[in-house]
């Protein structure tokens, strides 16, 4: 943790409110988000027990399972996240904008730009926390290999219809949400505290009800108040006044409510399937009704308080202005969505249960990439970024006192003008380290010369950069591509674009020392379904 | 349980659904004579030995009392490596003298190999989904056999013909089916970690947290014993406790209390040298207390500065910019505007 | 007592049985482990030479530039007439200036440019950029502990059969981002390409150079049970072969005390009080500098294997290694305010693949408050621990086992990744223990 960041933690204990992390929102956040709020069982991996989902935040749609065990009302329940989710993934499919691609002719090896289809948008999903993004991608792993009747006849426990598709959808979304900068799914924990410091340590951060509690404590009480009261604060039933955001429960939930609750459940089932005639079976329905009514009633009630976190936290995030690079990494999500939604449109197989060699490098490279785009573009956008960067010696704000021309000793000399510093900041500057500066949006770049002088009595020195580009073709520099003399600026000692790396094999190149190309059987073995057993509860 | 007689329960407990399964699954697992938990073992570290079949043994472990179980299991361990062939010992007690004083383990299940190998297995009920699980999960799940490894490497050293596997079974439900699958799970870095910590721990509370969790010391402490050990427990709360123990929101009530800057987390501390109070840190930021020499001072200096003119200058830059401020805001969606129920 | 053990013949063996299962084996790939001053470097020119001897034009992997001029450099010096390649990025100063003095090196930034030489060099980075051409027939990784595997599966195309060589006890490669996703896949590209390739080829042969030549003898047992416990090698001098000594006697103080100790036993613990500080801990940044200024004021001496008579320990002889980066600059300072220079003063990154007669090493944990997975990362105590020829000092505040003691290990663990031996918090147990035997305590004066 960078000392700014502690500070504004120990700022936070100390006045007993959030202190700000961020002067601007780092992460774009569409009109329309989906927010789910999902709940799973506790002790299974694959039987989840409710979900609020909508983009109505005064209209959440209720999806609950009565008894988590059973694999018909799994499906059931799958079905219906399918019936709320894809069309509001496929509302923005259709809607897409030309745009220009690079592609390299396989056969000729050269790079020519290629027209394709560019979504316009992209439905964002926002989860309340870090564990929600992880479920999503775990009902992705499980419903993507799923086979439904249409796909085979002959398949035992059929899946219902779109819930491979969704399947696939929710795995490109845990996926993209590895990617650092992404913002197709979020978690709200991770908005704001990407944003806010509070007065507690980053584990508690994960809880979303004392997240909100530090940033936004109701009615004037002290952030650390609030926040206690969130985490643990009962009624007389001993429930938590403000349930966990999920998807795991609360055992204190689970044990004097849901179980109850459940086993009421059951046995009306067990009475209906018993009922020997239909006036019997009527008044039994009646009871089956009740309890599985009691059952979403208390599913609700746990979920729809941290659906209105999750709004409440959207809302503070709507506050702070929008970073101007954000735009640029939504544009890539864009990019993100079409491609799923091509591949999905071209009949493609769902994604393989483990990367092969050359994909697991490419989301890599590509991964460590966004990182150190990342980190650029925050600082840029962000002063209070910057701030950690300078502190860290990684960048620095001068004033400019001079500029002195000189030029490259070749034929046809270039600019390459001497522009002295005043800074009383110590950046890692060595011998001809480069720098870099924002001009017009694009970087210009700088060689550390040497020291003009020592550090005076104020700690001040002057320090000599040589301007290397972005001055035009001429002789002389292009007029504006120079700092003035008194001009303030920053210059980082990173750079602002990432380079990408270098072109991997393809996958059926993949070379002797990683296992030779992903044979036959490992493509047709990502196809097979997981075995399903007659009995699958225990 | 500790807390709550102390009077201020923590939010812990487990699930009954997840207790359900826990045991369900261990029952499915040993059924029929342990014989899907022996066939997975073997799959995964037979080696050149025989298949076990249906003449496995799985003897009896029951004895008054962890001592005489111990005994009892220790017994069994030497007739089964005498006989050669492959043995399931179910629920076997183990004792790992510790600070003069014996604790008993209780392992899932230890295999005897027709070769005198003994092999740990541990059964747990998360999932292993498409070969990786809960790293960790497994990882405590690690350090736990290791624990079970030691003891058992006590026996075998008296026991002629036998020797203790440091590679483990980790039996968990194969993806989200029921169906077990297992990992093998090298534990020599966790032995030599947990050997160490024994030699050299000699509180009991810091020997306990190195033990597994169920691990018994004298079942007859009394409650005064027990209130003196939980306070003499030193100040070492970080956040990570909250996660492993059912006293830690007492303790970092404590930490709070005090302004200590480890409640923030334990990374908190690396910067801040000999600072160690929230207040202290602060009072050394703003320039009214510190050295300016010390490079701690100097730097928390430098970082309250550069912050507090960052936070002026986005202010400034809003202040002269409003409708470009605004315009952000107004692509914000009506109902964003609408009020939290 | 070294009876039956003739390091000489030890590795001579082991370097034949290598070159020959890399000139006539059948093999695609040959893994060496090289413990700290094994001879890896040697092993990599000889290596290179026979197989261009022999009529087999080679490609040279290594993963820094400085690696790359280093080996162009040992490569003209033992043989000046063949011509090598120095395959270089397009940025300015791609390469050390002193390969513009080498005749028979030709640079370029195109691969085509060099083709033909017997032997063509360069960085990994550089290599994955090279495409559509015929691949070489052999070729040497260097540093192939440090190489991603992801960076290998970029160059993998470019060769038939190659040599991998490496130290495994040093820093492993790390990523900016989680990987966790692909651990425990035998092709994760974010574990060292080492362990990507004996996943897939577990029957390639795997060689191991026995003794560091390095290391004193008072050192090698320790850093072979510390770091290597299950791939033990020896010193290749005796206790006794290798002497320091200092023609200015101790003035009683704690940084003379333990020049005094770590002259005779190799080994010294400078310990100051216990404290927490902040990472640039004033006081044992100037305890570091005083025992340099002090080594050097004293006239230290090395005897030893490699000379007839005692060689002065000069400045460029004598290292200063820390765990961060402001800890190095802050010692530079310091030793700037003694008036000491030409002391290489950096970070275990950065020492990695150097060595010294002397080294002084600020550990990693002293005065912490706490133990982060970095400070107890094993490669960092191995490398600091290792680049000394006759002695290594250790400047620490006092509770550092104790710190350990209250950050138990407790790593994730993986299924299916092979382990990695040690465990850092167990390592730096046992070299703390052993430094315990010898330490000197002192409380430096206020100034």
């Amino acid at each position: 943790m960078s000392l700014i960041t502690t500070l504004a933690r120990l700022e936070a204990v100390d006045s007993g409110r959030a202190q700000p992390l961020a002067t601007v929102r780092h992460r774009h956040l569409t009109d329309r988000p989906l927010v789910i709020v999902p709940l799973t069982t506790a002790g299974e991996a694959g039987a989840p027990l409710g979900a609020l989902v909508g983009t109505d935040r005064e209209a959440p749609r209720l999806l609950a399972v009565a008894q988590p065990r059973d694999r018909d009302l799994r499906f059931a329940f799958l079905a219906e996240l399918a019936e709320a989710v894809l069309p509001h993934i496929e509302a923005y499919a259709d809607v897409v904008e030309p745009a220009e691609r690079n592609e390299t002719d396989p056969a000729t090896g050269k790079k020519t730009k290629v027209e394709v289809e560019l979504c316009t948008d992209a439905p964002q999903l926002i989860v309340p926390s870090r564990a929600g993004i992880e479920f999503v991608r775990l009902l992705g792993r499980s419903m993507r290999f799923r086979r439904t009747a249409e796909d085979d006849p002959e398949t035992p426990y059929p899946a219902p219809a779109r819930v491979p598709l969704l399947g696939r959808w929710l795995t490109h979304y845990g996926e993209r949400a590895r990617v650092p900068g992404s913002s197709l799914l979020l978690a709200a924990t991770d908005l704001l505290n990407r944003h806010w410091a509070t007065g507690q340590s980053s584990l508690e951060d994960q809880h979303l009800g004392a997240l909100l509690a530090w940033i936004d404590p109701p009615g004037g009480a002290s952030g650390a108040e609030a926040a206690l009261a969130a985490e643990l604060g009962r009624d007389q039933h001993g429930q938590l006044l403000c349930p966990p955001a999920g998807p795991a429960t609360d055992p204190a939930f689970d044990n004097r409510l849901l179980a109850p609750a459940i086993e009421t459940y059951d046995r009306a089932r067990q009475a209906l399937a018993a009922a020997e005639d239909g006036l019997a079976a009527d008044g039994r329905l009646g009871e089956l009704s009740t309890a599985e009514r009691e059952i979403r009633s208390l599913l609700a009630k746990v979920m729809l308080p941290t659906w209105d976190k999750v709004w409440q936290g959207l809302d503070l995030l709507r506050e702070l202005p929008e970073g101007s690079r954000a735009e640029d990494r939504w544009t890539r999500d864009r990019w993100s969505f079409t491609a799923h939604r091509d591949r999905v449109s071209s009949g493609e197989p769902p994604q393989p249960r483990r990367d092969d060699a050359v994909t697991a490098a490419q989301k890599l490279a590509s991964r460590e990439t966004a990182q150190a785009q990342l980190e650029a573009q925050e600082a840029l956008d962000d002063p209070l970024v910057l701030a950690g960067r300078r502190l860290a010696g990684e960048a620095f704000l001068a004033d400019v006192t001079d500029v002195e021309m000189a030029y490259t000793e070749s034929k046809r000399p270039s600019p390459r003008p001497l522009v002295t510093l005043r800074t009383d900041e110590r950046p890692h500057l060595g011998e001809r380290t480069k720098v870099y500066r924002s001009l017009d949006g694009k970087p210009q770049t700088a060689e550390f010369v040497r020291y003009a002088q020592e550090p005076d009595q104020e700690g001040e020195v002057l320090l000599v950069l040589r301007i290397m580009d972005r001055m035009g073709r001429g002789k002389e520099p292009a007029p504006g591509s120079l700092p003035e003399p008194g001009e303030r600026i920053a210059w980082t000692l990173f750079e602002h674009d990432q380079r990408g790396g270098p072109k991997l094999p393809d996958p059926e190149e993949t070379p002797w020392t990683h296992g030779g190309p992903p044979g036959a059987d490992a493509a047709t073995r990502a196809e097979h379904p997981d075995p399903v057993t007659p009995e699958d509860l225990l | 349980m500790l807390a709550t007689a102390l009077g201020s329960p923590a939010p812990f407990g487990q699930s009954q659904f997840a207790f359900m399964r826990g045991n369900a699954f261990e029952a499915k697992v040993k059924a029929d004579g342990g014989a899907e938990l022996l066939r997975l073992l073997y799959e995964r570290l037979g080696g050149s030995s025989p298949a076990p079949g249906p003449d496995a043994a799985t003897p009896d472990l029951s004895a008054a009392g962890p001592e005489g179980r111990a005994a009892r299991t220790a017994l069994a361990l030497r007739e089964a490596t005498a006989a050669g062939g492959w043995a399931l010992l179910d629920h076997p007690m183990l004792a790992l003298e510790v600070a003069g004083s014996p604790a008993y383990l209780e392992p899932d299940a230890v295999v005897v190999h027709p070769d005198g190998r003994w092999t740990v297995v541990e059964i747990k009920s998360f999932p292993m989904i498409d070969a990786s699980a809960d790293a960790a999960k497994v990882g405590a799940a690690a350090r736990q056999a290791a624990v079970y490894v030691l003891a058992l490497e006590r026996v075998a050293a008296v026991t002629e013909g036998a020797e203790v596997g440091h590679q483990v079974l980790l039996v968990c439900p194969k993806d989200f089916s029921n169906l077990p699958t297992a990992s093998v799970v090298d534990v020599r870095k966790q032995r030599a970690v947990t050997r160490r910590q024994l030699t050299r721990l000699t509180r009991i509370e810091d020997i306990a947290d190195a033990l597994p969790e169920g691990t018994t010391f004298d079942p007859a402490c009394s409650p005064q014993e027990l209130e003196s050990a939980v306070s003499s427990v030193t100040a070492a709360y970080a956040p990570e406790c909250l996660a492993a123990c059912e006293l830690a929101f007492h303790c970092r009530a404590r930490s709070r209390a005090e302004g200590a800057v480890e409640t923030l987390g334990r990374s908190v501390r690396g910067e801040l040298g000999g600072l160690t109070t929230v207040a202290g840190v602060l009072a050394a930021a703003a320039g009214k207390e510190g050295d300016p020499a010390d490079p701690t001072v100097a730097a928390l200096r430098r970082a309250a500065a550069l912050r507090a003119e960052a936070l002026e200058s986005a202010a400034a830059l809003r202040a002269q910019a409003p409708e470009g401020a605004a315009a952000v805001r107004g692509q914000a969606p009506e109902e964003a505007g609408a009020a939290c129920r | 007592m070294r009876t039956g053990f003739d390091p000489g013949a030890e590795a001579a063996r082991a370097t034949g049985a290598i070159l020959d299962d890399t000139l006539r084996g059948s093999a695609r790939g040959i893994v060496v482990d090289s413990p700290p001053g094994a001879g890896k470097s040697t092993l990599v020119v000889r290596a290179a030479l026979e197989l261009a001897a022999a009529g087999h034009p080679l490609m040279v992997i290594a993963q820094t530039n400085a690696q790359v001029d280093d080996l162009v450099v040992r490569l003209a010096e033992k043989d000046p007439e063949l011509p090598v390649g120095r395959l270089h990025s397009s940025d300015s100063d791609p390469y050390d200036k002193v390969l513009d003095g080498l005749d028979n090196v030709r640079k370029s930034a195109k691969a085509a440019d060099l083709a033909g030489l017997d032997i063509v060099i360069s960085t990994a980075a550089k290599w994955a950029h090279v495409k559509n051409v015929e691949p070489w027939g052999h070729a040497i990784v260097d540093e192939a502990y440090q190489m991603r595997s992801d960076a290998l599966l970029a160059v993998a195309g470019l060769f038939e059969r190659a040599l991998f060589v490496g130290d495994p006890g040093q820093l492993d490669p790390f990523s900016i981002v989680g990987a966790d996703q692909w651990a425990g896949l035998s092709y994760d590209p974010s574990a060292s390409a080492v362990s990507t390739l004996l996943a897939h080829n577990p029957e390639l042969p795997q060689h191991r150079l026995p003794v560091s030549w390095r290391l004193p003898a008072s050192a090698a047992p320790l850093v072979s049970d510390a770091f290597y416990p299950y791939t033990p090698f020896r010193s290749g001098t005796d206790h006794g072969d290798r002497k320091l000594s200092f023609g200015v006697a101790s003035d009683g103080s704690g940084p003379d005390r333990v020049l005094d100790e770590a002259a005779e036993a190799g080994w010294g613990l400078l310990e100051l009080p216990a404290r927490h500080t902040p990472r640039t801990d004033p006081e044992a940044v100037r305890a570091v500098a005083l025992v340099v200024r002090r080594l050097l004021d004293r006239g230290g001496v090395a005897t030893s294997e490699r000379a007839e008579q005692p060689v002065p320990v000069t400045a460029d002889r004598v290292a200063v290694g820390t765990a961060h980066r402001d800890q190095a600059a802050a010692v530079r300072a310091a030793l700037a305010e003694l008036g000491v220079t030409g002391v290489a003063v950096d970070t275990a990154n950065r020492l990695q693949g150097r060595e010294f007669d002397v080294t002084v090493v600020l550990h990693p944990l002293s005065g912490r408050p706490d133990a982060t997975a970095f400070h107890l990362e094993t490669g960092r105590l191995c490398v600091l621990a290792s680049r000394h020829r006759h002695a290594c000092i250790v400047v620490c505040r006092e509770g550092v086992a104790d710190l350990l003691d209250e950050h138990p290990s407790t790593e994730p663990v993986q299924l299916g990744v092979t382990v990695k031996f040690p465990d850092g918090w167990e390592a730096n147990h046992a070299v703390l223990a052993h430094l315990a035997e010898h330490r000197v305590r002192w409380r430096p004066q206020v100034t």
